[in-house]
């Protein structure tokens, strides 16, 4: 499954006198295709996440257009696009982002309740728990998770519906080293497991994940590197 | 759907002092709704079955029984009393023009010492005049009451060997009336014999009620038909002016006091339930607002997961409406709890006819008062669940990463 973005940009309005707008990302092209983790990397505010939620049609963009398989996600309602983001996108957000309401095994489980009408048996959940280290804790509410855990558990989560596209938002933020390793390894698993991996982050390691490398500086996206 | 029910069951179930804050609010909402309505639909009825159970278009009484409010006191309170005048007003009246039928009737008040069985009012009538009184004993009882037997009031308990002794004079319980809402719910009805014997037993056991009164030459009241064609408020002014020592008045008048004092209580209930209302939607709508802000980042992140911008705010506004549901269903129970098993109370307290409606009735009002109240509570979450569907879940991941 492939995904690309032709000619998209965004454009945020301030507030206030002269020029009230400015582009968070400029017009921009990219490709996700399948089997490749592709890896963007900048400074915060440079526009590296309004890209990826345009991305994961979340965030409509001001022009151009997000093709997913040839199908343009913004020419759907919202209604089908979420439809289709569940099935085929994986989003991992920046931040804590368990549900605080849902078990960790819920809360891997909850993709798979909103559509389906066979949702995601135990085992499965529990093996994507296990794949991402956390399985011990299936029963533990969020709130009791370290930042690492919350980490695993959104991973696991993107996962669920087992998606062709991975969209990954500083997945390894407040990482340690091993934790960080772990994440990233499990990322370029799931490329060379044929999915269209995006991996927004700081984390200079990252690039040796990474079949390719995107620097994003003031809304605008540049090749770095090949890995 | 599913996705939401379990969502909202979890989330009320993981924020149990959020839940309990709402659920009350919302009980409040039922609450006085349904208690509101539940009071005035009885005070109506109340109202009725006593306009109803006058049965007459004037009533008179001996000027002193007016003037003391003993009559209303009868009738309202339930409070035994004695007042009599000459049956020679009774022949009076009956030779005014535009009088078409007039009927005496005798009170006598038992007492609780040993000649009674309990202290209640006796009101005789006289079975050939009546036209206000057998209507209704016709409801419960076909036949005509011989001497000895008596009809009770409906809040009235009936012996199990079926009779009732006053003033040793041993009746028999051939009839219970409906209930009324008003004073004659304890009263006891009997014909002009039985009641006469009454009273000439009670004077040789020592009453000594009826020392100016000839028992045989006496009543109590005099209940007034006026004619077709004729104004009730002129044969009332006739009455008045050509007999004097006693005072007429036309029931429209006797019920225009209680229906002012119900219009008092209604305007009260309704005023509070307004309030209530108007205090706990707006609580509502701002808990919504802040509910649904502090929980912005959580339905971007549904969003993030596949949710559609309708099933955001399908989960609030079920939330919302389980929520309201709880709440309602305990407000409307606590309601009828509080109303049904104390309405005697109630009335004693408002001082005025209150007679609660059927079964039937009742579960309507409630039924009615809870689908009001969920359809508020989920009102209220509608404005905030139509705002979130609004904000693109890119932005609010945005403001809030």
């Amino acid at each position: 499954m492939d995904l690309r973005a032709e000619g998209v940009s965004r454009r945020y309005f301030r507030q206030g006198k002269g020029r009230n707008f400015f582009f968070a990302v400029q017009e921009t092209d990219l490709t996700l295709p399948a089997g490749n983790l592709i890896e963007i990397t900048g400074r915060s505010g440079s526009g590296k996440s309004t890209l990826l939620n345009m991305l994961a049609g979340l965030l409509e963009p001001t022009t151009g257009r997000v093709l997913l398989d040839g199908t343009d996600l913004y020419a759907l309602d919202d209604g089908k696009r979420s439809i289709l983001r569940n099935r085929s996108i994986g989003v991992i957000p920046q931040g804590q982002t368990g549900l605080h309401s849902l078990t960790v095994l819920e809360n891997v489980k909850l993709p798979s309740l909103m559509y389906d009408r066979q949702p995601c048996s135990d085992e499965r959940a529990e093996a994507l728990l296990e794949r991402v280290g956390i399985a011990h804790l299936r029963d533990v509410y969020p709130n009791e998770l370290s930042g690492g855990e919350m980490r695993r558990l959104a991973i696991a989560r993107a996962l669920v519906m087992d998606p062709g596209v991975l969209l990954a938002d500083e997945p390894t933020g407040d990482l340690d080293d091993e934790n960080t390793h772990a994440v990233l390894s499990l990322l370029r698993q799931c490329a060379d497991g044929g999915k269209a991996v995006l991996l927004v982050t700081h984390e200079r390691e990252a690039a040796q994940y990474a079949h390719a490398v995107y620097t994003m500086s003031g809304g605008i996206l540049t090749a770095a590197d090949q890995g | 759907m599913r996705f939401a029910r379990l969502l909202s069951l979890k989330n009320m179930k993981r924020k149990p002092a959020r839940t309990a804050a709402l659920v009350l609010l919302a009980a409040f909402l039922s609450l006085s709704i349904f208690g509101g309505s539940l009071v005035i639909t009885s005070l109506q009825n109340g109202l009725r079955s006593y306009e109803a159970r006058l049965g007459a278009d004037i009533v008179a009484v001996p000027y002193q029984a007016r003037a003391k409010g003993t009559f209303e006191s009868i009738l309202l309170q339930g409070i035994p009393g004695m007042f009599y005048m000459d049956e020679q007003y009774y022949e009076k009246i009956k030779t005014i023009d535009g009088v078409e039928r007039a009927a005496p009737q005798f009170y006598l008040a038992s007492t609780s010492s040993g000649c009674c069985s309990v202290a209640v009012q006796i009101i005789g009538f006289d079975p050939e005049q009546d036209f206000t009184v057998q209507p209704w004993i016709r409801d419960s009882y076909a036949d005509t009451l011989g001497d000895g037997d008596i009809v009770v009031g409906s809040d009235l308990t009936i012996p199990k060997n079926g009779t009732l002794t006053f003033y040793n004079t041993q009746c028999r319980i051939v009839a219970q009336l409906d209930k009324t809402g008003t004073g004659l719910d304890t009263a006891v009805y009997t014909n002009m014999n039985t009641i006469k014997q009454m009273m000439k037993n009670a004077e040789s056991l020592g009453f000594s009620y009826f020392a100016d009164v000839d028992p045989d030459h006496a009543v109590s009241s005099v209940m007034i038909k006026v004619a077709d064609g004729y104004d009730v408020s002129e044969v009332t002014g006739d009455i008045n002016v050509h007999v004097r020592h006693i005072e007429a008045e036309q029931t429209t008048s006797m019920i225009s006091g209680i229906a002012d004092g119900l219009s008092n209580v209604s305007r009260i209930v309704g005023g509070l339930t307004v309030m209530i209302w108007v205090l706990a939607i707006v609580i509502l709508v701002i808990a919504f607002a802040m509910i649904s802000h502090e929980r912005a980042k959580e339905f971007a992140i549904l969003r993030v997961m596949g949710a559609s911008q309708r099933m955001v705010s399908r989960l609030l506004l079920t939330e919302s409406a389980l929520i309201s549901l709880i709440g309602a269903t305990l407000g409307v129970a606590l309601a009828a709890l509080i109303l049904v098993p104390f309405s005697g109370a109630i009335s004693t307290a408002l001082d005025l006819p209150y007679l609660m409606p059927e079964v039937g009735a009742i579960v309507a009002l409630a039924a009615g008062a809870l689908a009001l109240s969920v359809l508020a509570g989920s009102l209220t979450a509608a404005v905030s669940a139509y705002r979130i569907s609004k904000k693109e879940a890119g932005l609010i991941l945005r403001e809030g990463a």
